[in-house]
């Protein structure tokens, strides 16, 4: 028997097509052919499911029909529970607000990263020397003095100069006898003018000629008619690093009147291991930035940078030879006249007290308005 | 209007009956006495009138299913019922298309009904595929086959549909088309 007819009479069987005698017949085949047998079974399980299939689609139409018949639209208005905007904006967009949220925080949390806000061990800890009388006090140091001036004036009938003490106040030192002076960079750093006094009282205009601000370290030049030249310099520049434990010693002007700052050389690299400057032990005051370092044979080894507040007793000092790169990076235009930097040392032989003599000619105060 | 509806709802038993017996107006009482319940579900947790009126059908043919199938028992509140499979299917839906939010805002008492819902998608995915076999059939295979065992027509009445000439040139083409229609739909997966 072919599989057609086969189906055929299934499909007969299924149906309830067969007469009687038919029926009996089939269901002895069936009974005898396991094979025809299963074949039924399998075709009235698919069958059932086009059954099904059928009347699914038909049961569906038959509720869209219903459904067409419901007014949707007032009911959904009647039943809308109205959360208040904001509830409502976070069911729909938390995942937006929650990842925009995370990219703002992400992006905060890099830039405070990358440019250093969270490494609490930055440099700014170090306190520049700098000294920075406010306004206030600026205000009633000159009122005190004119008044000073003035009963003085009433006693003798004499004026006197009125100084003003400047914003900032820092030492320098001679690098030539022509009136090039050494300081720091942030001495000066957005002055109007500057003026350097010499130990004598003696105020002369001058004018940065070069800032080198990576190393702290500026250039001035005396460019006051008044100024004349100041012989020859009594110091070298040392080229060469010094030795760890060497004396040193530094001249400047940190309150206001001339200063001796001795110690010794006990670090030769500065404040988080910057090797552009050494670590002394010299007491050095707000005022002494810009002051030479000089070791006990009148040699400049550095210069007077900065200290750390919580190292009492601690100061740094730009290495000299970062001083003499600066000099050279000078431009030739920079220069009105020659900067030749002294190879004579006539501290060398000298004690201390007669060195400091000599040297206090040379170290001048820097004020910068 | 709602008023109206819950004043004529239906009793449980009068719709199961209604059911067993092809009722349409019992149908259609049901059909609209719950919906308005569902469509508060959904429309207040993130959907809208017309995923109510998909979820809807789909647990009322659940409902209808089981009933018919003999396997109905009230054992529970017929609302309860509907309620519970709707709130299992839109949950579903609801974390199928990344929208579940964790928590779902209640309005009825609710049973546990996975199984149910799990059976029904079985059922759902046989329909596909049977509806994908018939479609991919084409015509004239596809009339035929569903004049002959969805609307129970007798070959006499599809041979003079067609304009076959004899009834055997009718039952071989059916033989044919019946052939082609399992393997399309034990093809897909």
């Amino acid at each position: 028997m072919s599989e057609n007819l086969i189906l055929e009479l299934i499909d007969r069987y299924l149906n309830g097509d067969m007469t009687a005698a038919e029926r009996a017949e089939f269901e002895t085949l069936r009974k005898n052919d396991a094979n025809v047998d299963s074949k039924v079974i399998e075709h009235k399980l698919f069958v059932g499911l086009i059954k099904q299939y059928g009347e699914r689609i038909e049961l569906e139409k038959r509720l869209d029909a219903i459904h067409s018949e419901i007014d949707v639209h007032t009911l959904k208005d009647e039943l809308m529970i109205h959360p208040n905007w904001i509830v409502s904006m976070w069911r729909h967009h938390h995942s937006k607000i929650s990842v925009a949220a995370s990219i703002a925080i992400f992006a905060i949390l890099s830039t405070l990263f990358f440019t250093g806000k969270l490494n609490s061990h930055n440099s700014s800890d170090v306190e520049l020397l700098s000294q920075k009388v406010d306004q206030l006090n600026k205000k009633t140091n000159t009122l005190v003095q004119t008044t000073d001036n003035l009963t003085r004036q009433g006693r003798t009938g004499k004026p006197n100069k009125v100084i003003n003490p400047g914003n900032f106040r820092g030492t320098g030192f001679a690098l030539s006898s022509n009136g090039y002076i050494a300081t720091d960079y942030h001495i000066i750093r957005d002055a109007d003018s500057v003026y350097v006094q010499n130990a004598a009282g003696e105020s002369f205009h001058a004018k940065v000629i070069y800032t080198e601000p990576k190393y702290d370290i500026a250039i001035l030049q005396i460019n006051d008619a008044a100024f004349k030249d100041l012989g020859n310099i009594p110091y070298n520049f040392k080229k060469s690093l010094s030795d760890l434990g060497e004396e040193v010693y530094t001249f400047g002007y940190p309150s206001g009147e001339e200063n001796f700052g001795p110690g010794s050389l006990t670090a030769r690299n500065g404040h988080s291991g910057d090797t552009t400057e050494y670590q002394v032990s010299i007491p050095v005051n707000p005022g002494n930035s810009g002051g030479p370092l000089l070791d006990s044979r009148g040699n400049v080894i550095g210069i007077i940078s900065g200290r750390q507040p919580e190292m009492a007793g601690a100061g740094f000092a730009k290495k000299s030879a970062y001083l003499l790169k600066a000099i050279q990076n000078i431009p030739s235009d920079s220069l009105s006249k020659d900067l030749t930097l002294s190879t004579k040392n006539t501290l060398a032989g000298l004690s201390r007290p007669q060195q400091l003599k000599k040297l206090k000619n040379y170290v001048f105060m820097v004020k910068a308005y | 209007m709602n008023k109206d509806l819950k004043a004529s709802a239906p009793t449980d038993s009068e719709i199961v009956l209604g059911i067993l017996n092809n009722s349409e107006i019992v149908l259609k009482r049901l059909y609209t006495t719950y919906f308005p319940m569902i469509l508060q579900l959904i429309i207040n947790n993130n959907g809208n009138e017309d995923d109510a009126k998909d979820i809807y059908q789909e647990a009322i043919i659940v409902l209808y299913n089981k009933i018919k199938s003999g396997e109905f028992e009230l054992s529970s509140k017929l609302k309860t019922y509907i309620y519970s499979v709707c709130r299992r299917l839109w949950l579903k839906r609801l974390s199928q298309m990344n929208r579940y939010g964790g928590d779902i805002r209640d309005f009825e008492e609710y049973l546990p009904v996975d199984d149910e819902v799990e059976k029904h998608n079985d059922r759902d995915i046989q329909f596909n595929k049977m509806e994908a076999a018939l479609q991919l059939l084409g015509e004239p295979c596809k009339t035929i086959m569903e004049d002959f065992y969805i609307h129970n027509r007798s070959m006499q009445e599809i041979c003079e549909r067609f304009g076959y000439t004899n009834a055997d040139n009718a039952k071989t083409q059916k033989y044919k088309c019946l052939q082609r229609l399992k393997k399309l739909f034990f093809q897909q997966k």
